[in-house]
This record gives C-alpha cells, structure tokens and sequence, in this order.
C-alpha cells in the first residue's frame, strides 16, 4: 500500500498548445479511494493513464510512495488496472484462474496459494477455488475475475470507468460492491468517471477536473456544502445547484424585489456590482407574493414525499454556461424541491426564498467562491 | 423502439435475421457452426446471402465503437474482420429491450487457437503462431493503435506457406492514437504475455497441449519477438561515412521481414563522416503487393514469398532472366501456378486456401524428389498429393464441430447476497 502524489505533473499531447492536464496537483493517502471526475475532455483519463505509465509526464512529477515513478515503465510500478477484460479459462479452476499471472511474475507456488486464499475470503470464493469457471454463477465469475486483480497485490488499484458497459440497474449496484470490496482491502485506489452521482457515493475524497485544470478536490460532503467555485457548484448536486446573477445592494443582494441579506465580509471582494448567487434546490422555501424570486413553473416531478419544480425565473438572470469553444450552453431551468403533498401546478408563478445560511456567492468574473 | 441498422451497405437479408430472439436461443438452421475462441459475450455464425458472418450480441454504444474502430483499421490496411452491420434497438418478443449486435465478416479460412489445438499439431504451432501475433502487434503500434486486449483468443490465424499470418478480431478495448507512448505499448505488450500464458495454461490443463514447452516461457516469446522486429523497423542506426552500402542493408533487410520502406530519415554529423539511418514509414505486405502487381493474386505475405521464389526459379528454369518481369508472371501463373490450383477437385476446396494448396505441393514435391532421389515432375506431386494428402485434412474454409468456448461475465455483482 502506498500513498500518491500527482506534484505538478502536465501532459501536452503533441500537436496540441494546450496541455491536456496542467500542473496538477492531488495527494492521495494510504489506503484512499479517490475519484476523479469532470466533463468529457477534462483530462481524467489522461491523468490516470500518467500514473499508469502509459502516458508520458512531460513536465512535474509522480510519486507512488517515496518512489518517483515518473519515469517508471508500466510494469515497474506496481499499480493494477482493474477490469479490462480478463477471460476466464475453462479447463482450469478457480484458483488457477485467479493465481496463474503470479506463477508468470516467478511466485511461490506456496505464496500463490496463500494469496488466493486470501483474496477468495475476502471475495466469498472460499468454497469454489477447486471448480471450474463454467460451474460459477456470473456474478461469481466476476468476483474471480476480480481476484486475477486483488493477488497481486499492488500498491495502487486504477479504474477508468469500469462500470460503462452495464445497465443502470447494475451499476448502482455495482458500484457500492466496488466501494466496499475496497474499503475491506484497504488499496489505495484512483477511480475515473464521468458521473459525479458514482463519484460523490463512491469517494473517499473526489477531484473535480475541468479543461485539465483541478477545481477541487475534497471530501464529498465539503464539496457540496462549499463548492470553491461555479463549475463546481453547477457540476455537483443532482438536480444541479441554481445559480442567479444578482445585483449587490446594500445590506445584501437584490432577489425579485426585495433584498436578500448577505453580510459584508462575503460581498466585499467581489470585483463588480453583481455576483453569483448559487442556491441548491432543497434549500429553497415557498414563500408569499414579492418576497422572493418570482419562478414560472413549467415542470412538477412528483417523487412522493418530495416533489421538483422546474421553472423559469422571470426576474432574476440564470448564470450562463458556456462549452469548451466559450459558446453558451442552453439556459438551465430554475430548479427548486417542494413538499410532495401540495404541489404548485403548471403554469403557476411560486415566489421561493433561499433558506437562512444556504447560499453560495460567487464572483462574477473569476467564478471564484466568495467568503466561507 | 424499430429496429435500427448501421451498415455501409446494408444487405435487407440482414432484416430476416431472429433479431427478437436472444442471439443464445437462435434456431440452428441460420446458424454455421464455426469454431471460435474464448468470449465473454455470445458470438454466433450465421449464413446470409452466401456469405458468412460473425454475430456477437454486447451493449449499443461499445457495438457502434468497435464497428468504427474496426473500419479505421481497415482503412490504415491492418490485417481485421470486416465490420458489417451493427444492429440496435432489438426488442424481444414482450417487448423487452435486447442488447444490440455487432456483425462483422466471417474471415474466411481463418483458424481460432483453439481449433488448431484441436487437431494434430506439427511441433512449435504455439511459437508461430505467437511469431504470427508478433507482426500484428508491431503492425497495430506502428499505426498507433493501442489494443488493450492481446491474446490469442482475440486473434484469428490463417495458414501462410507453413507459417501462419494474424488478424485482429476483437477491438472492443482499443483506440487509436497519432503514436503510441513506449508505456503504452509495453502495456500491451504485458497483456499479451499475461493472456498467451493463461491461454496456454489452459490447453495444457485441458490436456490439448502436447509437448509444446512450459507455457510462461513460450508466452515470453511475444515480447522478444516483438522486441526484434521493433527493433528492426524503427531503430536509429549510425555508421562512417564509408559504410554507405548499410543503408541498402537494411531496406534489404526490412524487406526480407516482409516490409517496404516509404521513407528513411538519412543524416549526417557536422562533418560529414558519420551517417544515421532511421525508417520512418514502413509498410508490410513487401512481397505480397509485388505478387499482386505481378500476377493479380493476393495471398498473405509468405504465402507471396514463396509464389515469388517459385516464379524467380521459374523464370531461370526458362532462361528468361532478360524478358520483361511482367510477361514471364503471366506465363508462370498460367503454366504453373493454376493447373494445380486447378488440379483440386471441387468437393476439396474447401480444405485449404489455393495459395496454400500450391505451397504444399511444392512441399511435397520436394518431399517425393528426396525420397525418389531425383527431381519428381510437378504434375506427379500434385496428383500424388491430391490422391493422398489433401483428403485427410480439415475442411478449413469452415471447420466444423471443434469445442468452442463461451464464459460470459455478466456483471459484477449480480447475484447480490454473496458479494462483499
Ligand atoms: N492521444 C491524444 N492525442 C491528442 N490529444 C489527446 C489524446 N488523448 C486525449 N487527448 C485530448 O486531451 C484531452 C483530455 O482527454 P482525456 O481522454 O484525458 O479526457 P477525459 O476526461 O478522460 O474524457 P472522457 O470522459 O471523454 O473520456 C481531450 O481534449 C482530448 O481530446
Ligand atoms: N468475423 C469473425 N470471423 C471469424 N471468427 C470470429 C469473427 N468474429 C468473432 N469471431 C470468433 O468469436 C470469438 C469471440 O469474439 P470476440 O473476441 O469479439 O468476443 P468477446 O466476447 O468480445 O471476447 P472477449 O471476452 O475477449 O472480450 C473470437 O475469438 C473468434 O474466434
Ligand atoms: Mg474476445
Ligand atoms: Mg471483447
């Protein structure tokens, strides 16, 4: 086991001016289960595949432990990517199966099978070592699979999206076996995915990627309570975080018309007249006519308990996304989660009102996080 | 959701395919049994308008991926199945969605590992064909395409004069890159050795490997061999200004691997006196395309080596060294090369391929002429080898009835209770 230190490290690909990862820096514990995430082109991949080996490091530094790798071949790492595509083989049985590749590393026959044992009781493999592959169910088979992975023992487990060829249903259920076969195991593993629902459930902390730029990296919970930022803000949380561009007033900001309160110490490095104002849509209450922000409803979701709304709010400029090429994105609704029982219809105009202490203020130009 | 097919040309025979049925339960009578080799995912044949082709069912957006992948391969003239049709939005009969089907071309007298295992093996199959997957991996790195997933299980091999050549048959975990990263290939490279072993392995455990070595020191073998022809192709290379005849060397010497140079970087220190060599495009199938040229077969790469120094000998035997290349190839095609390809009666045609059927009567020629101890005419040596030989082999266009493998993964975790 071993910790791991991304200190600086870039990747230009040739022909490319910009680097697809720029000076990037994580450090990621003995025994972490780290997740890094961001939209397509963020340069997660690219970052794995620098540990792996398998990408070039062309500026900064790796560490896996107190070992630079950077220079390292694949092989001399001692990481595992996990779930390629291992086959099974039929004529020889689960424990052969699980333990030939330490037999081509020059293992003990003893160690092999000590290792086996281990990662079958760690796997509920124990029963089946002496069968055939064909005698497993498929979920067994997988588990086997897996174990090709676990006995060798590596320092650091890497995952490139491994779960994208099942169907939802398995991969929800998938990814928390994922999570707590790693937490019995204990092996630092780096996780790539595009879905930041598996990485805020999978996580021990989460790096967020945008255009090879780290915004964040974190512990779930902080990320969402205090996102540094609007990309992460609009990223994470699902249905995503509401975010208004709003004028600064005295006292606070102007929400419809009247002044939402917002002390001083958040607004006063804020380098315009109007910031960014991000508001979760469970933190959002139903309040009367001219109190807060004035939204067309255009969609109830109803979920039982809860309902969402989806609107327009007329009176308030939602903060525009833009793509990669600065171009804006199709404006996001106004998104707000309400009692389930007594839901607004649609068509209707509701007035909603950020809860006490709930808002995230963010400035306008940089997109930076304003106060705490 | 209709039925939805991406296809160049799309054939409407395509559309009486049991698309409703899981491809597991369709009905044997469109079925081919073909051997295959080990595979996750169901893999069928099917006959289709006199044609054959290979069905594996697997989830849309990787089926769409890899017919892709594949037609890039081809486009940049790597040895790989044809893509053919992907065919999505398959529902069964209670309306039920299916996953969707990636139809590739049955490669035609090509052979899975396994299949060749399963019959009685001359010594050292297991190390051409390795040397075979050697050449397609060295191939696919030139041209930046980065597998993920060697093995011998992925591979299909067709016979080539007593060699064998390879062809890529799985790219669901491939991609495509301006040029591979040295890591990126010894991890392909350590996949393979990972793989042939494990494959190997098996055969062994299934008692279907005689004598054929220890499997981990075979499976070593891709990466020497490997190594070498990398070497070769790709090394820089500096000698005095005086050694100029090693630059003709080593195009000598590509070609004699079976490459063409399109291009070698030549430079020159300071003063001149000392030269660097470098190939920086090279091209394989050297003697095949010249065999095309010449005679308009095309056969795989020893093949046409071997049809080459035939016709070279051909053409001394006639005293022809000063006609035009061309004409003497016409001549031995028809004089040579085609009575006995046609000698082959028809119910045996489907044994061999017709280059290799004229590289085994050569063989045999040879054979005879040492026995006898004097040259046997070549129409002895094919009579003899069609009346003796050729009946007792497979039928290799389309080998039936050989153990085929299916070990389908189905999901991680999904009998629930017993995982972690
Ligand atoms: N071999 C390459 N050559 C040139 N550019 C590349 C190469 N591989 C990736 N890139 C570029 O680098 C950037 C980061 O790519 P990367 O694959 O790391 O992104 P990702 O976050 O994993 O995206 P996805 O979720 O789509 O897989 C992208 O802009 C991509 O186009
Ligand atoms: N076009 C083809 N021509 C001949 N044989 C084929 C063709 N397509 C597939 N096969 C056979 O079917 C087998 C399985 O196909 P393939 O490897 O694509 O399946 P897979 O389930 O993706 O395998 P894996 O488990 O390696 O991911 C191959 O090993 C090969 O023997
Ligand atoms: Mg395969
Ligand atoms: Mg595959």
């Amino acid at each position: 086991m071993a910790t791991v230190k991304f200190d600086e490290a870039s990747r230009i690909y040739p022909g490319n001016d910009k680097p697809s990862v720029d000076r990037l820096n994580i450090d990621i514990a003995d025994g972490e289960f780290l997740v890094l995430v961001g939209p397509s082109g963020c340069g997660k991949s690219t970052s794995l595949r620098m540990l792996a080996g398998l990408e070039e490091v062309n500026d900064g530094k790796i560490w896996i432990g107190d070992r630079d790798v950077t220079n390292l071949s694949p092989k001399d790492r001692d990481v595992a990517m996990v779930f390629q595509n291992y086959a099974l083989y039929p004529h020889m049985t689960v424990a052969d199966n699980m333990g030939f590749a330490l037999k081509i590393a020059g293992v003990e026959k003893s160690e092999i099978r000590k290792r086996v044992e281990e990662a079958a009781k760690i796997l509920d493999l124990e029963p089946y070592l002496e069968r055939k592959p064909k005698a497993l169910s498929g979920g067994q088979r997988q588990r086997v699979a897996m174990g090709r992975a676990i006995v060798r023992s590596p320092q650091v487990f890497l995952m490139d999206e491994p779960l994208s060829n099942l169907d939802a249903k398995l991969r929800v259920q998938t990814r928390t076996q994922i999570a707590s076969l790693q937490r019995r195991l204990g092996v630092t593993t780096v996780y790539v995915t595009h879905d930041q629902i598996e990485a805020m459930t999978m996580g021990d902390r989460v790096a967020v990627l945008k255009d090879g730029i780290l915004q964040q990296c974190d512990t779930p919970r902080h990320m969402y309570d205090r996102p540094n930022n609007v990309f992460v803000a609009g990223f994470i949380g699902s249905p995503a975080m509401n975010l208004l561009e709003v004028k600064v007033v005295d006292g606070g900001v102007r929400l419809g018309n009247g002044t939402y309160p917002v002390g001083r110490d958040h607004l006063k490095e804020a380098s315009g007249d109007s910031v960014t104002m991000g508001v979760r849509p469970e933190d959002l209450t139903l309040t009367s006519a001219g109190q807060g922000i004035p939204v067309v409803v255009d969609v109830v979701e109803e979920l039982g308990a809860d309902a969402y709304i989806y609107g327009t709010a007329s009176d308030a400029k939602q903060h525009q996304d833009v793509d990669e090429s600065g171009a804006d994105l199709p404006e996001r609704p106004f998104i707000a989660r309400v009692d389930g029982r007594r839901p607004p219809q649609k068509g209707e105009t509701v007035y909603l009102a950020p809860k006490e202490g709930h808002v995230h203020m963010f400035d306008s130009e940089s997109g930076k996080r304003l106060g705490d | 959701m209709a039925l939805e097919i991406t296809a160049v040309r799309p054939d409407p025979a395509l559309l009486d395919l049991p698309w409703a049925l899981p491809l597991e339960h369709w009905p044997e009578e469109v079925l081919a049994a073909l051997p295959r080799g080990i595979s996750r995912h169901v893999v069928r044949f099917v006959r289709l308008s006199h044609r054959v082709l290979a069905v594996k069912e697997i989830k849309g957006d990787i089926a769409v991926r890899e017919y892709h992948l594949l037609r890039n391969l081809g486009r940049l003239d790597l040895p790989c199945v044809e893509p053919f049709a992907v065919v999505r939005g398959r529902l069964d009969r209670a309306g039920e969605p299916l996953d969707a089907c990636l139809v590739t071309r049955h490669l035609q007298f090509s052979l899975p590992y396994r299949a060749l295992f399963s019959q009685t093996l001359r010594p050292g199959t297991a190390k051409r064909l390795i040397d075979a997957l050697a050449v397609l991996l060295v191939r696919l790195h030139l041209a930046g395409f980065w597998w993920g997933d060697v093995s011998l299980s992925n591979t299909l091999f067709r016979r080539d004069a007593g060699a064998f050549s390879a062809y890529l048959v799985d790219a669901e975990t491939g991609e495509l890159h301006q040029r591979l990263t040295d890591g990126q290939r010894e991890h392909d490279l350590d996949i393979a050795r990972v793989n042939i072993a494990g494959e190997l392995m098996d055969l062994e455990a299934g008692g279907l490997l005689e004598d054929s070595g220890d499997p981990v020191e075979t499976s070593n073998r891709i990466v020497t061999r490997y190594g070498e022809l990398w070497e070769e192709l790709t090394a820089l290379e500096r000698f005095e200004g005086g050694d100029r005849w090693r630059v003709d060397a080593r195009i000598r010497r590509l070609n004699e691997l079976g490459f063409d140079v399109g291009e070698l970087a030549i430079s020159t220190d300071l003063d001149g006196t000392q030269i660097q060599i470098q190939p920086k495009v090279v091209d394989a199938g050297h003697h095949s395309r010249r065999l095309l040229r010449l005679t308009g077969l095309d056969v795989e790469e020893n093949q046409a080596r071997r049809l080459l120094n035939d016709l070279d000998s051909y053409r001394a035997s006639q005293d022809r060294q000063n006609d035009d290349e061309e004409l003497v190839a016409h001549d031995w095609l028809t004089s040579v090369y085609e009575p006995v390809t046609r000698a082959v009666p028809r119910e045996l045609h489907g044994k061999l391929e017709p280059a290799e059927v004229f590289h085994e009567v050569l063989e045999h020629r040879w054979y005879l002429s040492e026995r006898a101890g004097h040259d046997v005419p070549i129409e002895d040596a094919i009579a003899d080898y069609v009346r003796t030989v050729l009946p007792g082999k497979p039928d290799e266009a389309a080998v039936l009835g050989v153990d085929t493998v299916e070990m389908p993964v189905v999901a991680m975790f999904p009998d629930g209770g017993a995982g972690p």
